[in-house]
C-alpha cells in the first residue's frame, strides 16, 4: 500500500513541479516587466500597474483561480444569449472553459508576476544614485547601466526575500486544488474516497517539506556565490 | 587656448536658484580648483558641466564641441549625447565603483563596451573585438599602474581602501581620456591621513599636462596643484584669480571669511 501511495503521490507532485516550475519560468520575467512599470514617469502607466498590483495582492489567489477558470466560460454563456450580436460578443461567444492546468498557470502567474514585481522594486531603488551617474558619465546607455551595473547588485539584494516568495510559491500550488488540478493534495485526498485512509494526505507534507529543504540549500548557495562582493 | 568654456550658466531647483550665471573658461593643460562653502553650488556647477544635470540657461563648450546649449532647439541623437558625454570626466566624492567587479574590469568596462557597439556597427568578426579587448586591457593595466594599484587588479572594491578605491575611481575616469577631467571633492569621504595618496595622484596628472577642474575642500592642495582658483558663494563666481592673489590677497568680504574660518577649523 505504501508503495501504491508513494508512486501516486509522486504523479501527483509532478504536476505540482510543473505548476511551480512554469510559473517561476513565467512570473519572474513578467515581474520585471511589471516592476519597470510601477516606477515609470509615465503616469497613466505606472497607475494601471499599481492599481493591478494592488488588485492582485488584495484578493486570494483560490479567488483568482476561481474567476480565471470560469470567469471566460461564464462571460460566452451570457454573451451568446444576446440577440444580434457584434463581432466582438460574437467572439466572447466562442470563448471556451480553459484548460484546468492552463487556468491554474495563468493565475498563478499573474499573481507572483505581481508580488516579484515589488521584490524587483525594492531591490532596484535600493541601489544608489551614484551607480546610475558613474555609469553615465562613463558614457554607457541607460540599458548598458542598467543590465551591466546595476542587475547583479539588485540579484544579490533580493535573494532573500525572492526565497521566501518562491517557498511560499512551491505550497501556494496546492490552491490549483480548488479548480481540480490534479496535483499531490488532490492525489493524496482520493485516498479517502477510494481506501478510506487519510494518512496519505499527511504524507503529502514530506514531498513538499524535502523540495523545500532542496530550494533552501539552493538559495544559500546563490547567497554564497554572491557573498564575494559587498553593495 | 580655451578647452572649456563655460558661459552664463543658470539652474534652479525649485525655488532655489543654486547657479545665477556663471562664466569662465579653463584653458588646455590648466587646472581649475573651485573652493567654496557648502551650499554655493560648486557641486552643482559641476555636474551641470558633466551632464548629470541640465543647466536652465546657458552653454558650455568643450574642445570644439558644444555640450550644452540652452538655445539649441533640434534634439540631439544618442551618438551625439554619448560624444558630449566622453567630453568631460567626473570622479565621485563616494567613488561610486562598481562593486560586483575586479579593479581592473572596473577600468575596463565602459571602454570596451564602446569597442565592443564600434566593432559590431562595422561587422567587424568576433576576432577583431577580441584583439580589442586584449588591448584595452594592456591599456587599463597601464592607467592602473600609473596610480599605483598594479597589485590589486583581481581584487574587488570592498577589499580596498577608501584612497585606493578612489585611486581606481580615478584610473577608470582616464581610461576614457575626457577632455576635461573633473573631480568632485575627491577626498572629502576618505579618512585625513590617506587623502595625501589621491592628491598625489591627481598633482602628478596636472604636472601632465590634464585639464582638470577639481572641486575641493583642501585649501593647502588648492593653492599647490590649481593655475587658477575660483571663490563660489552663493550661485556665483565671486572671486578668481592665481592661488597667490586668491589665498594672499582675498579682495571679497566673503572669501576673507571662507579662509579664516577654513584656516581656524
Amino acid at each position: 500500500m505504501f508503495w501504491t501511495v508513494t508512486v501516486s503521490l509522486l504523479e501527483g507532485f509532478g504536476k505540482t513541479l510543473e505548476l511551480f516550475a512554469l510559473t517561476l519560468l513565467f512570473a519572474l520575467p513578467l515581474g520585471l516587466i511589471l516592476s519597470f512599470g510601477s516606477m515609470s514617469r509615465f503616469k497613466p502607466l505606472k497607475w494601471l500597474v499599481k492599481t493591478l498590483i494592488w488588485v492582485i495582492r488584495g484578493t486570494p489567489l483560490m479567488l483568482q483561480l476561481i474567476v480565471i477558470y470560469y470567469g471566460p466560460g461564464l462571460l460566452a454563456s451570457n454573451a451568446a444569449m444576446v440577440e444580434n450580436p457584434n463581432a466582438l460578443i460574437s467572439w466572447v461567444a466562442s470563448w471556451s472553459v480553459m484548460d484546468r492546468f492552463v487556468a491554474a498557470l495563468v493565475a498563478f502567474v499573474i499573481n507572483y508576476a505581481c508580488y516579484f514585481s515589488e521584490i524587483y522594486r525594492g531591490g532596484i531603488e535600493s541601489i544608489s544614485k551614484g551607480q546610475y551617474e558613474a555609469g553615465q558619465v562613463l558614457g554607457m546607455t541607460r540599458t548598458q547601466v542598467f543590465f551591466k551595473v546595476v542587475l547583479l547588485q539588485v540579484v544579490k539584494r533580493i535573494v532573500p526575500p525572492m526565497s521566501n516568495e518562491i517557498i511560499t510559491l512551491v505550497k501556494d500550488t496546492s490552491l490549483a486544488r480548488i479548480i481540480a488540478v490534479y496535483e499531490i493534495i488532490w492525489a493524496g485526498q482520493a485516498f479517502i474516497k477510494s481506501a478510506g485512509i487519510l494518512w496519505p494526505l499527511f504524507y503529502t507534507g514530506v514531498f513538499y517539506l524535502v523540495f523545500n529543504g532542496l530550494l533552501t540549500v539552493l538559495f544559500g548557495y546563490i547567497e554564497k556565490k554572491l557573498s564575494y562582493f559587498r553593495g | 587656448m580655451a578647452l572649456l568654456e563655460v558661459k552664463g550658466i543658470y539652474k534652479r531647483f525649485g525655488n532655489t536658484e543654486v547657479l545665477k550665471g556663471i562664466d569662465f573658461s579653463l584653458d588646455e593643460g590648466k587646472v581649475i580648483s573651485i573652493i567654496g562653502s557648502s551650499g554655493s553650488g560648486k557641486t552643482t556647477l559641476l555636474r551641470c558641466i558633466t551632464g548629470l544635470e541640465t543647466a536652465d540657461k546657458g552653454k558650455i563648450i568643450v574642445g570644439d564641441r558644444v555640450t550644452f546649449d540652452s538655445e539649441r532647439k533640434e534634439k540631439l541623437s544618442k551618438a551625439e549625447k554619448r560624444e558630449n558625454q566622453l567630453c568631460t570626466g567626473l570622479v565621485f566624492q563616494s567613488f561610486n565603483l562598481f562593486p560586483q567587479y575586479t579593479v581592473l574590469r572596473n577600468v575596463t568596462l565602459a571602454k570596451e563596451l564602446l569597442a565592443k557597439e564600434e566593432l559590431k556597427a562595422q561587422k567587424a568578426p568576433r576576432s577583431a573585438i577580441k584583439a580589442r579587448y586584449q588591448e584595452i586591457e594592456k591599456e587599463a593595466k597601464q592607467v592602473i599602474d600609473s596610480v599605483g594599484l598594479l597589485d590589486k587588479l583581481g581584487n574587488y572594491p570592498c577589499e580596498l581602501s577608501g584612497g585606493q578605491q578612489q585611486r581606481v575611481a580615478i584610473a577608470r575616469a582616464l581610461m576614457l581620456s575626457p577632455k576635461v577631467l573633473c573631480f568632485d571633492e575627491p577626498t572629502s569621504a576618505l579618512d585625513p591621513e590617506i587623502t595625501g595618496e589621491v592628491l598625489n595622484v591627481i598633482q602628478k596628472l596636472a604636472e601632465e599636462g590634464r585639464t582638470m577642474l577639481i572641486v575641493t575642500h583642501e585649501m593647502g592642495f588648492a593653492r599647490q596643484v590649481s593655475d587658477e582658483v575660483i571663490f563660489m558663494h552663493d550661485g556665483v563666481i565671486a572671486e578668481a584669480g592665481a592661488p597667490e592673489e586668491i589665498f594672499d590677497h582675498p579682495q571679497n568680504q566673503r572669501l576673507k571669511e571662507f579662509l579664516s574660518a577654513t584656516l581656524h577649523a
